[in-house]
């Protein structure tokens, strides 16, 4: 591709409203609404068949929504005039012919992204299959079809990426690599960048917002910072004097529950249950931040019955 | 458009199968070239005259069955290749990549007919030069000659490579409305080798027997036997199977392509890819 073309990178917003879809009596996605920024890495998360990739296949005009819709800056995937050139997408199983080669199987797509050859060689050798360019997809390692797949994303040098799952199979060193290249190409190049995952812990380091879905709904959206700090609050108090800190707790307004030994204490940090028990003369035996690990909230996000309260 | 042929014209060249089957093709009909030349040879000289042995064919006929046989007998190998093409989509499930590329299903339909209707003139090119190549030698030195300078077998041979290369076409509408692979190579096995030739020579047969010559009129509008009308010529014609006009051949051929296209533009490309 001509360099001129590739100097101005336009990143698109992402507006899912309402998307609904049915597959006989399971409601795969339900009513979902979120927005994907650009010049940010979004997660999209959630637990396996929490209708992740139906949503994505929708957006990508794969799948026909029964109701709502999902608009790239405004207009529907199968609407672009050049769709390679604005979205390019890589869904979970990264399908190729096993009998192509990388660059046939670019070559391939080439022509629908208007770009020549040159630029099939030029996104190998960024994802780091310069050398094995000739070499058939079909005895590729998953890690290699994910950087494949990528590859074939970034063909048509569009603004937006949607990548499913993208981290799957790839070595920690791939992870690693992933990682500096999706942010670079959204914090750099002021991509959109949407990045589906069944686990947080894979995308924490990557992404600056995160959008939870469970059960085909929505349970969380914001950015990947607010999610940390409902993480924190959680404490553990060992004392003698529980009913002074049920007291303390009442009067600053934080959720407990009791435990042999002490009591447990939601909604604040360790420094300000500490500095109040101070502050209150309560004897302390022990003070532990529970910090419900991130792992954890995602957990209590997504389980069943917390998405329905949820929703 | 344009860019979506390009893109389909390079599915096809950029895995080995097009031209595996093609030599395989080529192969064959050159066999099959070489024992109808024989045997057509071998009637008519110890028939000891033109026109004494009922079954016997010499000199124009001679040649014409031989060197039609890729479009009598060789059909199914453009196609499966065109069946393949929109087969192997779903079976690999390049399909995505591929709507992803070019969201308009219609257009990735269009351009693979299109496309394959140029592999499929390879196919007829390479398939009626095995059976000329397989047969001439031998109609030449046992037979009654090539007629290869003949006008009438120059149009069997021209009509034998666009015949073929509907076949190609066909199969791209086949394996749209049948996009499981291993199940439209059943049923092009199935039907071009038992179900076809099966039915031809029941419908005739029985068409006669309970004096309702409708069914035996039947039998020529199913796919090769319209083929063989486009062809003008035929392994089966010679042996006094009667044929359509070569225009209504090609209208039942190009119907049949139509049909299972827009059957599949319908159904399977309809369908969520998921």
């Amino acid at each position: 591709m001509d360099p001129r073309e590739r100097t101005i990178v336009q990143g698109a917003t992402l507006e899912i409203r309402n998307l609904t879809k049915t597959f006989g009596p399971v409601r795969a996605v339900d009513d979902l609404s979120f927005n994907v920024q650009p010049g940010r890495v979004t997660g999209f998360l959630g637990p396996n068949g929490a209708g992740k990739t139906t949503s994505l296949r929708m957006l990508l005009g794969l799948v026909d929504a029964d109701g709502g819709t999902a608009t790239i800056d405004g207009q529907r995937y199968v609407d672009l005039p050049s769709p390679a050139s604005v979205v390019g997408a890589a869904l979970e199983a990264a399908s190729f012919h096993p009998g192509r080669s990388a660059l046939d199987h670019l070559r391939v797509h080439a022509p629908l992204a208007g770009v020549s050859d040159a630029r099939c060689h030029e996104v190998l050798d960024l994802v780091g299959l310069g050398s094995v360019k000739g070499r058939k997809a079909g005895g590729f390692s998953l890690g290699m079809r994910q950087r494949l797949g990528l590859a074939t994303t970034l063909l048509g040098d569009p603004g937006v990426l949607v990548l499913d799952e993208p981290a799957n199979g790839l070595d920690p060193e791939g992870i690693v690599w992933m990682r500096g290249f999706l942010r670079h190409l959204a914090h750099s190049e002021g991509r959109t960048v949407l990045v589906s995952s069944h686990v947080l812990g894979e995308v924490q380091a990557t992404v600056d917002d995160v959008v939870v879905i469970a059960g085909g709904r929505l349970v969380h959206e914001s950015s990947l910072a607010d999610l940390v700090a409902m993480a924190a609050d959680k404490v553990k108090v060992v004392t003698p004097d529980v009913e002074g800190f049920t007291r303390l707790a009442t009067e600053r307004g934080w959720e407990f529950e009791a435990v042999s030994g002490g009591l447990v204490i939601l909604g604040a940090a360790p420094a300000e249950v500490g500095a109040a028990a101070f502050a209150a003369g309560l004897e302390i035996h022990g003070l532990a931040g529970e910090g419900q690990g991130l792992e954890e909230v995602f957990l209590s996000l997504t389980a069943p019955r917390e998405a329905e309260v949820a929703a | 458009m344009i860019a979506t042929l390009r893109s389909e014209w390079r599915k096809v060249v950029s895995t080995r199968m097009w031209w595996i089957l093609a030599l395989v093709m080529f192969g064959y009909m050159a066999f099959l070239g070489a024992v109808i030349g024989f045997s057509v040879s071998q009637a008519s000289g110890s028939g000891g005259g033109a026109g004494m042995d009922g079954g016997a064919l010499s000199g124009l006929e001679a040649a014409q069955s031989t060197y039609t046989i890729g479009a009598s007998l060789g059909y199914v190998f453009p196609l499966i290749v065109g069946a393949l093409a929109m087969t192997g989509e779903f079976r690999h499930q390049t399909i995505t990549p591929s709507f992803l590329f070019q969201p308009r299903r219609g257009v990735v339909l269009g351009a693979k007919l299109l496309v394959n209707l140029g592999i499929g003139v390879i196919y007829g090119v390479v398939g009626t030069l095995g059976a000329v190549l397989g047969g001439a030698p031998l109609l030449a030195t046992l037979g009654d000659g090539l007629y290869l300078g003949n006008g009438e077998v120059l149009g069997n041979l021209f009509f034998s490579v666009i015949a073929l290369a509907i076949w190609a076409v066909i199969g791209v509408g086949l394996g749209t409305m049948l996009p499981n692979q291993v199940a439209a190579i059943v049923v092009i096995l199935a039907f071009t080798q038992f179900v076809e030739p099966i039915l031809r020579i029941g419908l005739i047969a029985g068409g006669d027997a309970a004096d309702v010559p409708a069914l035996g009129d039947v039998a020529m509008f199913l796919p090769g036997a319209a083929a063989e009308a486009l062809v003008g010529s035929s392994f089966y014609a010679a042996s006094g199977i009667g044929l359509l006009d070569r225009w209504e051949g090609a209208l039942v051929l190009v119907a049949y392509a139509v049909v299972f296209a827009v059957v599949g533009r319908f159904t399977t490309l309809k369908r969520d890819v998921t």
